[in-house]
């Protein structure tokens, strides 16, 4: 048998990566002529849009090295067909991580304080208490070091896999060295993930827009929010690549296995969405429900129930079967809806928390969000046609193979 | 409750075995199981054995546990004795929602489990034949039905010509029936009627 080792980009994939970047290229220039120059609450929605479509598809592309070194510590082989799909995401934590980062310092040091209410906490007693770790310093250093060291660690991870190419198979005592060598570069990035991602990270970029109000479980819900929409988006570009011919060794378990992960994380995201919301509404604490006030009870009640609708039911009840996991079909439907939906959990995060009168969802921000699809589009296109699509000399190869559920 | 008649081969190798299962069904032999002492991933497909439904069996009984969590508690808080916590409303949905996902996950495993095990023919007080005691421990054994046409000397030629190590024929119980094993009881005599399917 032979495969096709080598991904040759389609000319339609490369227009329409082009197209959407041009679409948000476009959409950044109309909507600063249009927002970026007006009052500060034109301002604001400008710069809340860039903040919360980059921050997303960061935490989304980068959800895909979480899912390499997360599956590398538990000895997982099965992902090993497609793991080069999952290297060639993670790579657009470079672009997109580039970017983020100058609209995250641009934020910090534009002094966008209708954002950031915590950049003059001069006169507030809480922000005062807080700004210790609430500070421009702070935020830069730590903007800066979060994500170069995604960039790092992602990158020394995919050159330990680029490593076994082109050269004999590993002997049974390369093979354990290797794997030990993977583990260890994998846990020093799940350590740099707990400690950004998975806590500080969303505290500093995202939550601390509403920065009265702190919530413990906010990481780890922005955490599932991206996991769940990194493993939709990996199965995105697997049935893609299928579809054209590649990658003959993944089949319908590996897919399955795929459905089972965006069907499990979606029941995670609810349950951490829910111990959030529930405990808030039980207690009834002035200060923890105004978080909650004008998105169930406010213009943004529509989007919180869409949202959870999206999220929950529709996943929950659509993937719930054996077969609904192994049909092409329904699960690129289901991974469409799910970054969809999560697009719009990160829309209301960020945006119902700096204009809470009135919900707008228009060109602006889906022009942005196309934007950052097309650049995701290009750099994993180029990255997947760099490399063989097949890790062969991975001591694991044969495990996912022979795959079985 | 029906006596038949089984011939029984045992296999030291699942490599071994799974070529023979092939062999056995093109032949058109028909096996009645193969016990092994460890689950075998893929032997179910090679076997011919339909999905279960236990997973449909344990949605219905997850939206059962789901309901009547959900009624019962509107009705004890709404109809039966409204009280007022916290000021909250007397249907307070997010407060019945961790009770609720409990009733539905006690629902669908107690039932599942139930299910399963009536479905494998377990229960206590319960017996079956054993056509090979070392299936538990480290031997495949395929167990091939008899019909009313099936010559027993020449489905023992076959095992033996796809790899069987050890082949006997068995009059025995196919299904459950009460009794203990620590009392030795025969539903089966030599000489007996042996029903054909």
């Amino acid at each position: 048998m032979s495969f096709r080792e080598q991904f040759v980009i389609p000319a339609r994939f490369r227009m329409w990566s082009l197209i959407l970047m041009g679409v948000g290229l476009v959409s950044i220039l109309a909507g600063y002529f249009i927002y970026g120059t007006g009052d500060e609450h034109h301002q604001a929605r400008f710069w809340g849009t860039l903040l919360y479509n980059s921050v997303y598809f960061l935490l989304v592309v980068n959800a895909s090295m979480f899912f390499i070194c997360a599956t590398t510590l538990a000895m997982g082989g099965w992902q090993m067909s497609f793991r080069r799909v999952t290297e060639a995401i993670s790579v657009a934590v470079i672009p997109i991580g580039i970017i983020s980062g100058v609209i995250l310092l641009a934020l910090v040091l534009g002094h966008q304080h209708h954002i950031f209410h915590w950049l003059t906490p001069e006169g507030d007693k809480i922000l005062e208490g807080k700004s210790g770790f609430l500070n421009p310093t702070f935020f830069i250093v730590w903007t800066i070091l979060s994500i170069g060291g995604w960039i790092f660690l992602g990158a020394k991870m995919r050159k330990l896999s680029h490593e076994l190419d082109n050269r004999e198979p590993l002997s049974v005592a390369e093979g354990r060295a290797y794997i030990f060598k993977n583990t260890i570069w994998g846990s020093i990035f799940l350590v740099w993930f707990a400690l950004t991602v998975a806590s500080t990270v969303p505290w500093l970029w995202l939550m601390s827009i509403d920065a009265h109000w702190y919530s413990t479980m906010y990481s780890w819900y922005t955490f599932a929010s991206s996991f769940v929409a990194g493993v939709a988006l990996i199965t995105l570009f697997v049935i893609y690549l299928k579809n054209h011919g590649y990658l003959e060794l993944v089949n319908q378990e590996h897919l399955h296995d795929l459905g089972k992960f965006m069907f499990a994380f979606s029941i995670f995201w609810t349950y951490l969405w829910f111990s959030q919301y529930m405990l808030i509404w039980y207690a009834n604490i002035p200060e923890e429900t105004v978080y909650f006030k004008h998105r169930v009870q406010g213009p943004y009640r529509g989007i919180f129930f869409l949202n959870l609708i999206v999220n929950f039911i529709a996943p929950l009840l659509l993937l719930m079967r054996r077969s609904s996991k192994r049909n092409y079909t329904l699960l690129v439907f289901m991974a469409v809806l799910i970054l969809l939906g999560h697009w719009i959990d990160f829309y209301q995060m960020v945006i119902a928390s700096i204009a809470k009168e009135h919900v707008e969802l228009n060109f602006f921000d889906f022009g942005v969000a196309a934007g950052f699809i097309g650049l995701i589009m290009w750099s994993t296109g180029n990255a997947l046609s760099k490399r063989p699509l097949l890790a062969r000399n991975h001591p694991f190869f044969k495990e996912s193979v022979i795959h079985h559920t | 409750m029906a006596i038949k008649k089984f011939v029984v081969g045992c296999f030291d190798d699942e490599k071994v075995l799974f070529p023979a299962v092939k062999k056995v069904r093109k032949s058109g032999y028909k096996i009645h199981d193969v016990y092994t002492p460890f689950p075998i991933h893929g032997l179910d497909q090679a076997m011919g054995l339909r999905d279960t439904s236990l997973h449909t069996a344990g949605f219905i009984y997850g939206i059962t546990g789901t309901t009547t969590a959900l009624s019962f508690m509107g009705w004890v808080f709404k109809t039966d004795w409204p009280l007022n916590i916290g000021g909250k409303p007397n249907f307070p949905l997010p407060a019945f929602i961790p009770i609720t996902f409990e009733l539905t996950v006690l629902f669908s495993a107690v039932g599942m489990v139930l299910t399963f095990c009536y479905l494998c023919q377990l229960a206590p007080f319960v017996k079956k034949h054993h056509f090979h005691a070392r299936a538990t421990d480290d031997l495949f054994v395929m167990v091939l039905e008899c019909g009313p046409k099936t010559n027993e000397e020449d489905a023992k030629a076959f095992l033996a010509s796809v790899g069987a190590k050890e082949i006997n024929v068995q009059v025995a119980e196919a299904d459950w029936w009460l009794g203990r094993y620590d009392k030795e009881e025969k539903l089966f005599e030599a000489g007996k009627t042996v029903a054909h399917s």
